[in-house]
C-alpha cells in the first residue's frame, strides 16, 4: 500500500478522464484537482454525470481512459484490499442518506466502527453520541431511518460517513429537496466539519447559492467537459455566457429555454402526432 | 433476416452475460462463508427471516397437500382393494416429490420474492452503494447470510411440509375413511426406505433450496434501481425459480430413480 502522498499535492488529482454508457459520453477528457483542506464544488447541470464523478472517485465505477489519483493512488489500479483500506478514509453522503433501514440511527452510525475497529462498547458508544452531537441528532439515536425526516436522515448519514474520522467526504446533491431551515443547517454542518476537522469536502451539487456560499472552489462540467473552475466570485462574473447563465439561473442563452425541435408553424400544422 | 439474426445473437450474448454475473455472484457469496462464523448473527436473523417466518404458508400447505393426497390415494387404491397401502403412497409421494418441490416453489414464492425486492430496494435507495463507501462488502455482508440461510432453511422446510402431509393424510385416510391405523404406520415403515426414498427428497430440497436462493438475490442484486426494475425482478425470481425447480426435479428423479 502506498503511504499518504505529498501534502502539497491536490488530495484527488484526475487527469484525462473518459467515461461513457453505452454509446453515450459522459466525460471526455476531464482534468480536475481537489485541493487539500478545502470545499470544492462540482457543478453543472441535471445529467452531466456528477453523481458518476463521485462514484469514478470512490473507485465504484471504472473509467474507459484516464487516470484518478487519490492521496497519491490511483484507485482504480488498487486491489481491492486496498481499495477498501482506502475507502475508510473517504466518507459519502449519499443524495438519499443511504441508510440502512432495518437498524437505528445509533447502529447506523456505529455501523462502521463495528466493521472496522475494535472498540470497546462504552467507547463506541461515546463516539456515536458525540457525531450525532456534532449533527444535533443526540435525542433522535434510538429513532429508525423511517421515523426521520430527509434532512434530519442526511445529518444521520453525515454523522455516519464522518465517524471513522476520514481525509475527506463527497457530498452527492446535499441540498435537493431540502426546506430552507434543514438547507441552511445543511450548509453550516458541512463548511464547519471542513474546517473543524481539517478534512476536505467534495460537494456535487445544482443548487448554485447554498454552494456557492461555502465552497472554496467550483469546478462548472457540462457536455462531458470542464467549462470553467474558479473561485465563487469569479464565477459568479465569469466572461463565459454558458457559465454566468448556469450560476445566474438564466432561463435562456447558451443553452436554449427549447429543446431542438422543427418550426412550431410548421410543426402545429403537420399531421404526424 | 440479418437483423433478425443479429437480434437472435443478441438476445444469446445477454443471457450468457447474465449467466456469468450469476455465477461470479455466487462465487463471492461462497467466499463470504468464513465472515459468517465470528458473527452468527447475521445469520441467525436471516434464517429467521427467510425460514422460521415461512412455517406458517408451509405447514397450512403441507396439511392440505396431505389431505387431498389421502381422498384421492383411498378412491383410486380401494378399488383395488389396496387402500392399507394408503400410508405408503401418501408417504412416498410426499417425501420422494411434492415435499421438496411443493415447498421449493412455496419458498420461492414468499421467501425468494421478498429477497428479491429487499435487495432490489436497498440497490434502489444506494444501501448497498452506501455500504461499498463504507469498505464494507455488500456481497459478504448482505448477500451471504441470506443465501446460506435459505440453504439451510429450505430442507427444513421440506422436511415440515413432508410431515404434515403424512399428518393431514393420516386424519383423511384413518381418522375419516377407516383405514386400519396400524396399517397405515406399519406398510409405511417397511416400504419408505431412508435411503432411497428420505435421503434423495433431502438432496432434491438442499438443490432446490441453493438455486432459488441464489436466484432471488441474483436478481435483486441485477435488478435496475427503480420501482419497475425492482417489480420486473421479483416476478423473474418466482418464474424462473418455479421453472428451475420443476426442470431440476425431473433430471434429479432421473438421476435417483432411473434405473
Amino acid at each position: 500500500m502506498v503511504e499518504s502522498a505529498d501534502k502539497q499535492e491536490p488530495l484527488v488529482r484526475i487527469r484525462g478522464l473518459r467515461f461513457s454508457r453505452g454509446s453515450r459520453v459522459i466525460f471526455d477528457g476531464v482534468d480536475i484537482d481537489i485541493p487539500r483542506g478545502k470545499v470544492t464544488a462540482i457543478m453543472g447541470p441535471s445529467g452531466t454525470g456528477k453523481t458518476t464523478l463521485l462514484k469514478l472517485i470512490g473507485g465504484q465505477l471504472r473509467p474507459s481512459a484516464g487516470t484518478i489519483h487519490v492521496d497519491g493512488q490511483d484507485i482504480h489500479r488498487l486491489s481491492n484490499r486496498d481499495l477498501y483500506r482506502l475507502r475508510m478514509r473517504m466518507g459519502m453522503l449519499f443524495q438519499s442518506g443511504a441508510l440502512l433501514t432495518d437498524i437505528s440511527v445509533f447502529e447506523n452510525v456505529a455501523y462502521p466502527l463495528r466493521e472496522h475497529t475494535d472498540l470497546t462498547p462504552s467507547m463506541l458508544r461515546k463516539l456515536v453520541l458525540l457525531k450525532l452531537e456534532a449533527v444535533g441528532l443526540r435525542g433522535a439515536r434510538d429513532l429508525m431511518p423511517s421515523e426521520l425526516s430527509g434532512g434530519m436522515a442526511r445529518r444521520v448519514a453525515l454523522a455516519r460517513a464522518m465517524v471513522l474520522d476520514p481525509m475527506m467526504i463527497m457530498y452527492d446533491e446535499p441540498f435537493t429537496g431540502q426546506d430552507p431551515i434543514s438547507m441552511g443547517v445543511l450548509v453550516e454542518l458541512i463548511r464547519a466539519l471542513n474546517d473543524a476537522s481539517r478534512i476536505s469536502s467534495i460537494i456535487v451539487s445544482h443548487d448554485v447559492q447554498e454552494t456557492a456560499a461555502i465552497a472554496d472552489l467550483i469546478y462548472v462540467i457540462s457536455n462531458g467537459k470542464v467549462i470553467e473552475s474558479g473561485a465563487p466570485d469569479a464565477m459568479m462574473n465569469s466572461s463565459s455566457d454558458w457559465t454566468r447563465q448556469f450560476m445566474q439561473g438564466l432561463a435562456d442563452g447558451p443553452v436554449p429555454f427549447h429543446y431542438p425541435a422543427e418550426e412550431l408553424a410548421a410543426d402545429l400544422l403537420g399531421s404526424s402526432c | 433476416m440479418l437483423n433478425s439474426l443479429a437480434r437472435l445473437g443478441q438476445v444469446g450474448i445477454g443471457i450468457l452475460e447474465r449467466l456469468g454475473r450469476g455465477h461470479l455472484l455466487l462465487l463471492g457469496i461462497c467466499r463470504g462463508l468464513p465472515d459468517l462464523f465470528p458473527r452468527p448473527g447475521l445469520l441467525t436473523k436471516q434464517i429467521y427471516s427467510v425460514g422460521v417466518l415461512s412455517i406458517l404458508i408451509i405447514s397450512v400447505s403441507g396439511l392440505f397437500v396431505g389431505m387431498v393426497l389421502g381422498l384421492q390415494g383411498y378412491y383410486i387404491l380401494s378399488q383395488f382393494g389396496a387402500e392399507q397401502t394408503l400410508g405408503v403412497m401418501v408417504a412416498a409421494s410426499l417425501v420422494r416429490e411434492l415435499g421438496p418441490v411443493v415447498a421449493a416453489l412455496l419458498f420461492a414464492g414468499r421467501a425468494g420474492s421478498a429477497l428479491t425486492a429487499e435487495i432490489g430496494l436497498m440497490k434502489a435507495t444506494e444501501q448497498l452503494s452506501g455500504l461499498e463507501m463504507m469498505a464494507v462488502d455488500p456481497i459478504r455482508r448482505v448477500l451471504t447470510p441470506r443465501f446460506f440461510a435459505g440453504f439451510i432453511s429450505m430442507p427444513l422446510l421440506a422436511a415440515l411440509f413432508s410431515a404434515l402431509g403424512i399428518i393431514g393424510g393420516y386424519f383423511v385416510g384413518v381418522g375419516l375413511l377407516g383405514v386400519d391405523d396400524g396399517a397405515f404406520w406399519a406398510q409405511m415403515q417397511a416400504k419408505i426406505d431412508l435411503h432411497e426414498d428420505v435421503f434423495n427428497g433431502a438432496i432434491k430440497s438442499v438443490v432446490f433450496g441453493i438455486v432459488c436462493t441464489w436466484i432471488a438475490l441474483f436478481q435483486g442484486f441485477d435488478a435496475i434501481p427503480t420501482s419497475e426494475g425492482v417489480s420486473r425482478a421479483t416476478t423473474r425470481t418466482v418464474v424462473h425459480s418455479s421453472l428451475a425447480v420443476l426442470g431440476l426435479d425431473f433430471i434429479l428423479t432421473a438421476l435417483m430413480f432411473g434405473d
